[in-house]
């Protein structure tokens, strides 16, 4: 996969595919972005799971803090990482434990390892990194273009009529739209610098 | 299908609208209301908190409005755009999220009348203070960067002799000094130009000229190319630090390259409130279709207007870089290929005189204070749009008493050289 541009169909499917995520770093403070992140794809009816050592025995959203994957008990489908690039290798090594293996490994937006990257999927676990699981759900249903920002997407389709003031579907045919080469450059120049 | 991407026309007439969820309507319903409903409190609680997206007030956001800002964003190759009352309103609002009080800001000295007005003027009293610089001479732009330079401001297409920005080198300077490049792509619009492809960081608009197109509604638009990197040393507190706006929230970190767009508007929308009217979004959203169609025809008549005048006795000198001899012929023809704009200037032999005799006998020419519309435009900048200037700055910035400004419209080449032809000669 090319971790510096995903075909739309590619976040589609996953988006489209898992069920449950399981959030590592996921913060009970309301005004982070994992706690945004975590909110909205509970609302999308993800089965959301908070994963965070240093808030067990609390609870985000009135779902129960785990400290770690291990301690999970359950399969999950995919895990959203919440965490430094630094931190990334650690918490992989520890989803590739996992019986059964998630089915994707998501790194939020400045996240970025390669080496962890490659590891995931050497054993058939699709990887995300450098993005937003909500703003990309947003852009591809479209929503986010209510923030005027660019859903690189083009459609002639009625999306289905809002349920509770919300638009919502993934699978609205759309085409691509305007590109944003230059901060997907941008981007990529910085993660080749640090 | 496949991820292609879709050319320039498509995008001017799809990008950002689909039709309506509710009713089916293709064109872009015009939502004129000022508030919206919401489901519950909590829904309420996470749009005022910006954990969620939606509308809340038409000062914040406006689905109308949001069509337009997603058109735009596209056609510029930017993450996301903000659209405002007036290009003046997307300069204040810009800047407000780059400037404290006694910081500094470079801007070329060829702009629009306006703005060398807002900036010397309105901008001083807020505790912004702009340098000023040659686009000529690019050295010029580094020897005014300092400390407390936070953004530098250019023209693609400067106002008023339509002369060409070297985009690129001046982007070189901007991304040395740190600070972000924004450019005014009015005069241009981004089917002859897109100033994010040569290194811009914020490109704004007057939609009121060209986008708009028709002379009929004023807006103004932000377009944010999602390639500054905000966070490094606390130069930009409104997007790097936590705002007390919002509870302790971190622009950059939480919405990545979008962020900038989304700073001008919780908090310069929001709190300065220059919104754009849902009526004047969509009017312009209609010019926008036709963006490519227009803007071809008036740069191929602007050419010929201007070879024209060239020729003409009483003509002085032309000054258009579309012209093969124009000092900024080469820069036209790397960065406008497709055409050199529709706004010039040309001085005349017989001086003010002559400029206030043929303005009043031109009869298809309108006389007035705008650019960009489908009627060709005539102006005489020095006792207008550059007035309040003192003559050594009008000189500086090409509108010296002798000099007339065209903004050439779409109507026949033929008829507006023939009206030209009439006034210059009688």
């Amino acid at each position: 996969m090319n971790h510096d541009a995903y075909p739309d169909n590619y976040i589609r499917g996953i988006l489209n595919s898992v069920k449950s995520i399981a959030m590592v770093g996921a913060s009970p403070v309301n005004v982070r972005p994992s706690y945004f992140a975590f909110k909205y794809l509970m609302q999308r009816g993800y089965d959301m799971i908070p994963v965070n050592p240093g808030h067990v025995g609390k609870e985000l959203l009135g779902k129960p803090f785990v400290a770690s994957l291990s301690d999970i008990g359950r399969p999950v489908d995919m895990i959203d990482i919440f965490r430094n690039s630094s931190h990334i290798m650690p918490v992989v090594e520890e989803a590739l434990t996992l019986d059964p293996l998630p089915k994707v490994i998501w790194m939020q937006l400045g996240a970025r390892d390669d080496a962890a990257a490659a590891k995931a999927e050497s054993v058939g676990i699709k990887v995300v990194m450098n993005r937003c699981p909500k703003i990309e759900y947003g852009r591809l249903s479209s929503e986010i273009s209510w923030m005027g920002v660019n859903s690189r997407t083009l459609s002639s389709k009625r999306a289905p009529a809002p349920t509770q003031g919300m638009r919502l579907s993934l699978n609205r045919m759309s085409v691509g739209g305007g590109d944003t080469a230059a901060s997907d450059r941008a981007a990529k120049n910085k993660s080749e610098q640090s | 299908m496949s991820d292609r991407l879709p050319g320039f026309s498509t995008l001017a007439v799809h990008a950002g609208a689909q039709p309506d969820p509710t009713t089916g309507a293709r064109a872009t319903p015009i939502y004129q209301t000022t508030s919206f409903v919401f489901n519950d409190a909590d829904h309420a609680a996470s749009l005022f908190g910006l954990q969620a997206f939606g509308n809340i007030y038409t000062r914040i956001g406006n689905p109308t409005n949001a069509v337009l800002e997603e058109r735009v964003a596209a056609l510029e190759g930017g993450t996301a755009a903000l659209a405002v009352a007036s290009g003046h309103a997307a300069q204040v609002v810009v800047l407000q999220q780059l400037l404290q009080p006694g910081d500094e800001f470079i801007a070329a000295r060829k702009l629009y009348g306006g703005s060398i007005n807002q900036f010397t003027h309105a901008f001083k009293s807020f505790g912004w203070n702009v340098v000023w610089a040659d686009p000529d001479d690019i050295a010029s732009f580094e020897r005014a960067v300092t400390p407390r330079t936070k953004a530098i401001f250019i023209e693609s297409i400067a106002n008023p002799a339509g002369s060409i920005t070297d985009i690129e080198a001046i982007s070189t300077v901007a991304r040395k000094a740190g600070v972000p490049l924004i450019v005014d792509n009015t005069l241009a619009s981004p089917y002859l130009i897109r100033p994010i492809d040569h290194g811009a960081d914020i490109v704004v608009h007057s939609l009121t000229k060209f986008l708009g197109g028709h002379g009929n509604s004023l807006g103004g638009i932000i377009v944010d190319a999602g390639t500054f990197d905000w966070s490094t040393g606390g130069k930009y507190p409104m997007l790097s630090e936590p705002r007390p706006e919002y509870h302790g929230i971190r622009l950059q970190e939480t919405f990545g390259n979008f962020a900038f767009a989304i700073a001008c508007r919780v908090l310069g929308l929001r709190d300065l409130g220059p919104a754009l009217s849902p009526f004047n979004a969509f009017m312009i959203l209609t010019g926008i279709e036709t963006l490519p169609l227009r803007m071809q025809k008036h740069c191929d008549n602007a050419k010929a207007v201007a070879e024209y005048l060239a020729g003409h006795p009483a003509v002085a000198s032309v000054s258009y870089a579309g012209l093969p001899n124009d000092k900024y012929n080469q820069l036209a023809r790397k960065y406008a290929p497709r055409g050199a704009g529709a706004v010039f200037t040309f001085s005349l032999k017989g001086g003010y005189d002559a400029g206030v005799s043929l303005v009043s006998k031109l009869q298809l020419f309108s006389h007035l204070a705008n650019v960009g519309d489908t009627r060709s435009l005539v102006i005489h900048p020095a006792s207008t749009t550059h007035s309040q200037l003192d003559d050594a700055a009008k000189i500086k910035s090409g509108a010296g008493p002798d000099v007339v400004r065209l903004s050439v419209g779409i109507e026949d080449k033929e008829d507006l050289i023939a009206d030209l032809e009439q006034a210059l000669g009688a």
